[in-house]
């Protein structure tokens, strides 16, 4: 028998350092921050497939001379870059023939003047009017994601006393969740091209329903064993349910590793980031479940999680006859 | 065995050979679903373009909304129809969206060209007034020519570059007669060389039609134009028809025009594309010069279809090469069968008979999950691959879920029977509240996916809501039927099979 419950303090301290540590790198300043996609910021992505061999620097040094020093280069694979600029204009003339083309073209004639023949494999263009309102919406989402689970725990667990503290629990291990998504994506960024984009926050949206997902079956058996043996205290309960679930716990999540990991290794470039999201997201779920959800739902039981905030935040005391 | 448990594995069966039979068949028709051909692949997957455009409803009543935009909809069917695009999917995005998409399409560039124009095409004519005073003109701005003398110019005229050259023209926002100055729209940039007229002024060209004086523009025309080579150069034109009340406009135009060659300006959502010397006075045909092949093509198309009742805005367009999108889903596609090989080895390892089990259970959920995708026309894309194999993981959950339940059953020394049906009875409200939760995320992506227009997401929370539908209904009713047979063989004797 594992003494998860015992431990408790442990999982609180870690999670409580990864997250601050992520939280510095989701601080915009200098070369950290979020790098927000082309759906927030409005701007134009391709995706250029060399026949000869090109080299990052080269590519930004020429970008740069065509007035795009802006532009953010990726390698995928070999010979084929990620490209993301500012929005490019609808029409230019080409320097040469005075012909009217747009500036994608009139890019890619230019690169291929410089380093041979080059496809552009796909595009992709946001106008301005088009990024607005995207955060608040993708915010909204989350949102109202979290009240609606949140309303279906408590319900679902509407026989035990106090079902909404089951709710908050979950939905605490939940934004712990995400946080600590942000925080390892926000620390990769600073390596890879790692954007903010549609399929980011698919991503996120989708661990926020694993967490939950995860969670539940753990405070389910802890539900079980609620109702049918009254009288233990709580941490036992909690710990038991902890190791009765942890078979299934760690099976679920290595089976979905499995697929993620494949995915992951062998699937297409533009998945990538989205894989990654995920595997990050089953892992620190799978944790969340068994050291943040059920953990607080006992320091909350026991009163330690009130005394907690009393001493951080002393409670008025009155002042008597002044 | 129990009659009942006996419909169960029947009804089983045929669900399976229902399934398969639908997968065997390419081109499948039933009825209420009417004809499926395959999967619908996104653009992702098969390559194409999208393009999605903002309706500039700035001068559109309210009331007219809905209606120009549906006409709008409409006439680019039509456009990309006459051009032979293969199964486009053209939608209105409320409010004021439309979405193209031409899968397994590549030429963003001329896509852009014939879908997002408005195609206008207007007759106008040089006015003599206002050109002459051209002369002297004197550029104060960007945007505001000092003219001699303002008569002549109102608003809505266009201002051209050189005498008759094709090219860009802008139209005249403001007159201003106290200070002889008019005001063009921004953007317009003409050389000032001295002597010459730089700029034109052009005004509609108009006639009268039944007592009225009416401009002469592409409404008028039969929807029979075509492109033709010309002889001798072989430059490509476009020859079109005017209905009667055109013909009665061109005839009194170019027979007011031919009497000092006066040039015949075409514009094209008000740019000159090409100005001919009227020769003669023609009525009922025409010619416009000046084009590439395939903007006569594309003009020729735009013609016989009609000018757009709306101004579009690109916001966001997207191309994917069809090889790429190709090689995305085959290497998904690789990944996924690896991903899930190992999967079943590891379920057939780990808990043994079960797990053999559940593994035929998986390729039930599978078969049924592509059938439905199969017969209701979602969408296939990368995120829905990632779905879907998302959901295969809850599937495979459900079952561990049982699996360990009556591994403790078992262990707390109930019989075989009795622990199978423990486990599936004490595994369910912790499948139920799980799947329930993941549900509730798949609405919320889902409404998020549609006010946000991400199809995309809207996908990927579709094929994940269906997978988990699908994944409770193998765990609780194809798990369990298949479990309850075993106990009927000689199977069930050996516990060791089950590894408690």
């Amino acid at each position: 028998m594992i003494n998860f419950v015992g431990r408790r303090k442990w999982y609180f301290l870690i999670s409580g350092i990864i997250i601050l540590l992520g939280i510095v790198f989701l601080i915009p300043i200098g070369p950290f921050g979020l790098t927000w996609g082309i759906e927030f910021t409005s701007g134009s992505m391709m995706t250029l497939s060399f026949e000869q061999a090109v080299t990052q620097a080269e590519l930004q040094q020429e970008m740069a001379s065509l007035g795009h020093s802006e532009a953010i280069i990726q390698g995928t694979e070999e010979d084929t870059f990620l490209i993301r600029t500012s929005k490019l204009a609808e029409e230019v003339a080409d320097p040469e023939t005075g012909e009217m083309i747009t500036e994608e073209e009139a890019i890619r004639r230019d690169l291929e003047e410089r380093f041979g023949p080059v496809e552009i494999l796909s595009s992709y263009d946001i106008s301005p009017s088009m990024a607005r309102g995207i955060t608040s919406n993708a915010a909204i989402a989350v949102v109202v994601a979290a009240v609606g689970i949140l309303l279906y725990i408590t319900w679902a667990f509407r026989r035990l006393m106090r079902p909404f503290r089951f709710g908050v629990c979950a939905i605490v291990a939940l934004v712990h969740d995400v946080l600590i998504v942000l925080g390892i994506y926000a620390f990769l960024g600073n390596f890879f091209l790692m954007e903010i984009d549609v399929m980011f926050i698919t991503g996120v949206l989708t661990v926020i329903g694993y967490s939950v997902n995860d969670t539940i079956v753990v405070f389910d058996r802890i539900r079980e064993n609620m109702t049918k043996s009254t009288g233990i205290p709580l941490a036992t309960t909690v710990n038991n349910s902890i190791m009765e679930t942890l078979g299934r716990s760690l099976n679920t999540s290595l089976t979905t590793l499995f697929l993620l990991l494949a995915l992951f290794l062998l699937g297409g470039a533009t998945i990538h980031n989205f894989v990654l999201v995920l595997l990050i997201g089953v892992i620190v779920g799978t944790y969340s479940s068994i050291g943040i959800a059920s953990q607080l739902l006992v320091v909350w039981e026991s009163g330690e999680l009130g005394g907690f905030f009393r001493r951080i935040i002393p409670r008025r005391v009155p002042v008597r006859g002044a | 065995m129990e009659r009942r448990h006996i419909l169960t594995l029947v009804g089983i069966t045929l669900l399976v050979a229902f399934a398969a039979s639908v997968l065997a068949i390419n081109t499948i028709s039933l009825p209420l679903i009417g004809e499926r051909e395959g999967m619908k692949l996104g653009l992702d997957l098969q390559g194409g373009v999208y393009l999605e455009y903002q309706a500039d409803f700035s001068d559109i009543p309210e009331w007219d909304q809905e209606g120009r935009l549906e006409e709008t909809k409409r006439i680019i069917e039509n456009r990309v129809d006459e051009w032979g695009v293969a199964e486009p999917d053209i939608y209105i995005m409320s409010p004021d969206r439309i979405v193209v998409q031409l899968p397994g399409f590549a030429d963003i560039e001329s896509a852009k060209e014939l879908v997002g124009k408005t195609a206008k095409l207007v007759f106008r004519e040089q006015a003599t007034s206002g050109s002459t005073s051209l002369a002297a003109a004197v550029d104060v701005g960007d945007m505001q020519i000092a003219v001699e003398d303002v008569t002549g110019f109102a608003v809505e005229d266009v201002l051209g570059v050189g005498s008759g050259d094709t090219g860009e023209a802008k139209t005249i926002t403001a007159v201003d007669e106290a200070s002889n100055i008019i005001t063009v729209e921004s953007g317009f940039a003409y050389e000032h060389s001295a002597g010459e007229p730089v700029i034109n002024l052009w005004i509609p060209a108009t006639g009268m039609l039944h007592g009225e004086e009416m401009p002469l523009t592409g409404e008028y025309l039969l929807p029979n134009s075509y492109v033709d080579l010309q002889p001798p150069t072989n430059e490509p034109v476009v020859l079109f028809e005017w209905n009667e009340d055109g013909a009665k406009l061109f005839s009194q135009i170019t027979g007011r025009l031919y009497i000092n060659e006066d040039p015949l300006g075409i514009f094209l959502d008000n740019e000159l594309i090409s100005a001919p010397a009227v020769q003669s006075q023609i009525a009922a045909r025409g010619v416009i010069e000046g084009l590439t092949l395939s903007d006569a093509q594309t003009l020729a198309i735009q013609l016989n279809t009609g000018a757009l009742p709306l101004t579009l805005h690109e916001v966001r367009t997207q191309k994917v090469d069809p090889t790429l999108g190709a090689e995305s889903l085959e290497k998904s596609m690789i990944a996924g069968i690896i991903g899930l090989a190992l999967l079943l080895l590891f379920m057939i390892f780990y808990y043994r008979l079960p797990g053999a089990l559940a593994c035929s259970a998986l390729l039930i959920y599978g078969a049924i999950l592509l059938t439905i995708f199969k017969l209701w026309p979602v969408t296939l894309t990368l995120a829905g691959i990632a779905a879907v194999i998302l959901s295969i993981g809850i599937a495979v959950d459900a079952n561990v879920l049982i699996f360990e339940r009556m591994k403790e059953e078992i262990r707390s020394g109930k019989t075989l029977g009795a622990a199978i049906e423990a486990g599936f009875n004490r595994a369910w409200p912790a499948i139920r509240d799980s799947n329930f939760s993941t549900l509730i995320t798949c609405a919320i992506l889902y409404w998020f996916g549609n006010t946000f227009g991400a199809a995309p997401v809207m996908g990927f929370a579709l094929t994940l809501g269906i997978g988990v539908l699908v994944s409770m209904f193998t765990a609780i009713v194809v798990t369990k039927s298949f479990m309850r047979t075993i106990m009927f063989t000689s199977l069930a004797g050996r516990i060791s099979l089950f590894r408690t």
